[in-house]
């Protein structure tokens, strides 16, 4: 696939004979006509897929597939387009690089992989991860995830994602210098953690709330898409019964034998239709999982929010308490019940030393948890600013990524309905000459 | 004279021809379609006085002419068919030169007065003309037109039943009155049919719906199996009164007339000579047949080859509807997860709403399809796999006529007494296979032809109907995508 990158106008629609793979590639263009400094220097493909063997971790046996990343320069002054320089990777290195990015990028809407393991799957497709339209697909689905990086103002400048695409052997190590493991420890364990924070954000909570809806609602959408492709191939392939029966029955009969002969090819060729139809319905599918997906980096942006969010809070009240027991200790006034100020009851007073050198090592305390406050806090502020930049790019990005995707379904359903009236008048011609 | 009579006659039912080629063409179906109708209707050509010569070119017209020239003159009448008189001029009427080529329907008997005669063999030389539109050509020829409708349930001590509104209007002169209304239910028809099928084994009787419908067990009374039935006993009853033979029956006559048919139930044969016939029936066909004539023999092939066909096309169709039924089920629920999305979101609210009501639109129409093809093909094909069944039977009652013979022939042959007693009886009986032969041959072209019909209307319907729904479909989507793009391109792309 070869992107044309260096025209300079998006991408139109003009006439609904578009088919929905040449509006994918109007998405990929508008991804590339965002312009990122890295994309003005590249071409990027993810342009086949191989089974290999090897040995892994455990010294087994086993299969898996690799898919060859293509980089071409991207502006080619005239004369023959260089040679790509290409590398092998398989899914499991992609999951590493976008570990890598969730961690590094905790306030970056993270672009998702296609899945794991096929699901929403209707009866045609096998969920067998070696089938060739499985491997396609993710294929496409991994290419896209490349292209939507690159395409990122922040994440395209990053060097590991940089040495993802051009180091084949040393990326690995790279990946593992950064000491991101360390971070993604901590994070995992963030995300699952069960906190209640004081003064939550009401814009992250609403953003939370509305990506988790958004999951439900297009994990809905992807099960009925799911059954409502069962049944219309069903519909479609008993019509294949019929081309049978016409044939058998047209050769009993003398006047009605042509007619309904040929009648019978039409039926046959509307059963044999759907294979093709269902195969561009999967790509809107696809579309809706890495939104679907999407909602999953959302909603992690969102915790981890509330997760710097409560540390600040948790920095902020620790301080708070801190300077009471200082002016307690100052004072003598005890306020608050305090250990200390028990023992010392029952035990007597501290000498004037002792209470000094508490005193002293309060105030040190409290400088410091201002310290930490204050550092909280600006993190804070970051995150929540990179954050909401993000945001604001990822709504825009969304809302024209799902209008098209709309779009695109209704070219083919129209192309469908084209398809449906062809036949059917063919055959109705034909039992008119019966 | 004669021309006046015509016009007065069917002068509105004037066709023009519009060239002779055409006119060539209109004989050959002409010819190729013969109807069976013991009621003459004759076609009387009148033509360009310049057509005698390609008419010696064109065998058809040739024999047309001789058709022509018969219901004229009986002298000409005494001649044989196969002799063509060499000059018909003072026969024909006399035309301007400019007259386009008209076609008259005349009803008549033959020259001599005498009615025509009823067996289908002796019709095989009656012509009718062919059209485009054969509804309106049967339309042109029927004296008798009968419905069946406002079905209305009886509740009586001992049971309920549906009682059927019959109305019947004709201009047929063994009629006394020109409409009739009567009320019939089931039984009554079940009766009709049996009588038909007694006083004509060999001819094929259109079946009636079946009695109940054995998958699902419908209550008789539901709505829609009222509705089927009826439907189908307005065929039944339109499908005997267009039949040449057996709408000249006096049961049919008496079923569409009699105010009470009790009285008319109980006369004839009953149940106890039907038994009389099955015993015969069975012994004669564990007798089994010496041979069957080579034509009914290629009949039994086809009519048991076209059984198989219908009881499969007929599944598959019920498969269809099934499949589409669970199809539009699904479909439907995209809707409202939709509607909530559009609910969800703030820009995208329009195209998702937008996709919600073209679900809903979609599945309106792929509702009204399967409604389509549940009421026009699913009823024809059923229709035709009842009938399969009744030639069945006709096959089998020929069989049986031909074993009786066969076994009172053999009888004759190999017994030494009473030769004249048995001859007799082996005359009668070989005159009775004869005329049942007869009549199936007469009767299977009329049948074979009109199951064409039936099933190529209910066919294209079919296809129309599947034409109707993707273009609807089609527009329902083209109309959103235009809406789509106006909104989001602010009307600077070119919408094709």
């Amino acid at each position: 696939m070869a992107d044309s990158v260096s025209s300079e106008e998006v991408a139109v629609i003009s006439n609904t004979d578009i088919t929905s793979t040449e509006s994918e590639n109007n998405i990929i263009n508008t991804m590339v006509e965002r312009g990122t400094a890295l994309l003005r220097k590249l071409e990027i493909n993810v342009a086949e897929a191989e089974k290999r063997t090897g040995k892994n971790t455990v010294n087994m046996q086993e299969t898996y597939t690799v898919y060859l990343i293509e980089i071409r320069p991207a502006e080619t002054e005239g004369g023959t387009p260089a040679a790509p320089d290409t590398l092998w990777r398989r899914y499991s290195e992609f999951e590493l690089l976008r570990t890598y990015l969730l961690v590094t990028y905790p306030y970056i809407i993270i672009p998702p992989l296609p899945e794991k393991r096929a699901e929403f799957v209707w009866h045609k497709l096998s969920a067998d991860n070696l089938d060739p339209d499985f491997v396609e697909r993710r294929r496409v689905g991994l290419e896209n995830f490349l292209l939507r990086v690159a395409s990122h103002p922040v994440l395209s400048n990053d060097k590991i994602f940089f040495l993802f695409l051009t180091e084949e052997k040393g990326w690995r190590d790279a990946v593992l210098e950064t000491g991101f493991q360390d971070k993604a420890d901590s994070r995992l364990k963030s995300l699952s953690a069960m906190f209640r924070v004081k003064n939550p954000d009401k814009r992250f909570t609403a953003l939370k709330q509305y990506s988790d809806e958004l999951n439900s609602i297009i994990s809905q959408l992807l099960r009925i898409r799911a059954r409502v492709a069962d049944r219309l191939y069903g519909v479609y392939k008993v019509h294949g019964n019929y081309g049978r029966v016409f044939s058998e029955w047209s050769a009993i009969e003398k006047e009605m034998g042509d007619g309904l002969q040929s009648a019978g090819h039409h039926m046959d060729t509307y059963a044999a239709s759907i294979d093709d139809i269902l195969e561009e319905e999967e790509h809107f599918a696809d579309q809706l999982k890495e939104y679907l997906f999407y909602t999953d980096a959302v909603r992690s942006v969102c915790r981890k929010h509330e997760l710097i969010q409560y540390e600040l809070e948790m920095a902020a009240q620790d301080l708070v308490q801190k300077k009471q027991q200082k002016e307690e200790l100052a004072t003598g006034t005890v306020r608050i019940f305090s250990l200390k100020g028990m023992t010392s009851k029952l035990f007597g007073q501290e000498s004037p030393e002792q209470k000094e050198s508490r005193l002293a090592a309060l105030e040190q305390s409290i400088q410091e948890g201002e310290e930490t406050v204050k550092e909280k806090n600006t993190e804070c502020q970051e995150f929540v600013r990179a954050a909401w930049d993000d945001i604001e790019r990822f709504k825009e990005q969304k809302d024209k990524d799902l209008r098209e995707a709309l779009i695109s379904y209704a070219i083919m359903q129209i192309s469908m309905c084209k398809k449906g009236i062809q036949v059917w008048s063919n055959a109705k011609e034909c039992f008119s000459k019966m | 004279m004669r021309q006046h009579m015509y016009t007065q006659h069917f002068g509105r039912k004037t066709r023009t021809l519009a060239n002779t080629q055409l006119y060539c063409e209109q004989q050959r179906r002409f010819r190729a379609k013969s109807n069976v109708t013991d009621r003459s209707f004759y076609f009387e050509i009148r033509y360009r006085k310049w057509h005698p010569r390609r008419a010696s070119e064109c065998g058809c017209c040739v024999e047309l002419r001789w058709k022509f020239v018969f219901s004229k003159s009986p002298e000409l009448r005494a001649m044989s068919g196969h002799t063509v008189p060499a000059d018909f001029s003072e026969h024909m009427l006399d035309l301007d030169e400019d007259e386009d080529l008209e076609v008259f329907t005349k009803n008549t008997s033959l020259p001599d007065g005498s009615p025509m005669p009823n067996s289908p063999s002796s019709m095989v030389n009656q012509y009718r003309l062919e059209d485009d539109d054969e509804g309106q050509e049967v339309a042109n020829t029927k004296d008798i037109f009968v419905t069946v409708d406002h079905p209305e349930s009886q509740v009586t001590a001992i049971e309920t039943f549906v009682l059927y509104r019959v109305v019947t209007r004709t201009t047929r002169s063994d009629f006394d009155s020109s409409e009739y209304e009567v009320r019939r239910r089931y039984q009554d028809f079940v009766w009709l049919r049996s009588k038909l099928e007694e006083k004509h084994p060999t001819l094929i009787v259109h079946p009636l719906p079946e009695k109940f419908v054995m998958k699902g067990m419908v209550e008789r009374f539901n709505d829609d199996f009222i509705e089927t039935r009826r439907r189908a006993l307005h065929r039944f009853l339109n499908k005997i009164s267009e039949h040449p033979i057996l709408s000249y029956s006096q049961h049919f006559q008496v079923f569409l007339t009699a105010q009470d048919l009790a009285p008319h139930r109980k006369q004839g044969p009953g149940f106890l000579s039907r038994m009389g016939e099955t015993v015969r029936a069975v012994a004669n066909s564990v007798r089994g047949l010496k041979s069957r004539p080579e034509e009914f023999a290629v009949m039994q092939e086809y009519v048991d080859d076209f059984s198989n066909k219908m009881c499969c096309m007929d599944k598959v169709t019920q498969r269809i509807v099934k499949e589409q039924r669970e199809y539009v089920d699904e479909l439907k629920q995209y809707s409202p997860t939709y509607a909530r999305w559009g609910e969800l979101e703030e820009d995208l609210t329009e195209p998702l709403k937008g996709m919600a009501s073209c679900v809903v639109q979609c599945s309106k129409e792929a509702e009204e399809h399967i409604q389509h093809l549940s009421e026009v093909l699913v009823p024809a094909l059923h229709e035709y796999v009842l009938c399969a069944e009744t030639l069945k039977a006709v096959m089998r009652r020929r069989d049986n006529i031909q074993a009786e013979f066969e076994a009172k022939n053999e009888a004759l042959l190999t017994r030494k007494v009473e030769q004249e007693a048995l001859q007799e009886e082996v005359d009668v009986l070989a005159d009775r296979m004869e005329q049942a032969n007869n009549s199936l041959k007469g009767d299977w072209l009329r049948w074979q032809r009109s199951m064409k019909t039936d099933l190529r209307s209910a066919f294209i319907s079919a296809a129309e109907k599947n034409v109707e729904y993707y273009e609807k479909c089609l527009a329902v989507w083209e109309s959103f995508l235009v809406s789509q793009r106006a909104d989001s391109s602010g009307g600077q792309e070119d919408v094709a």
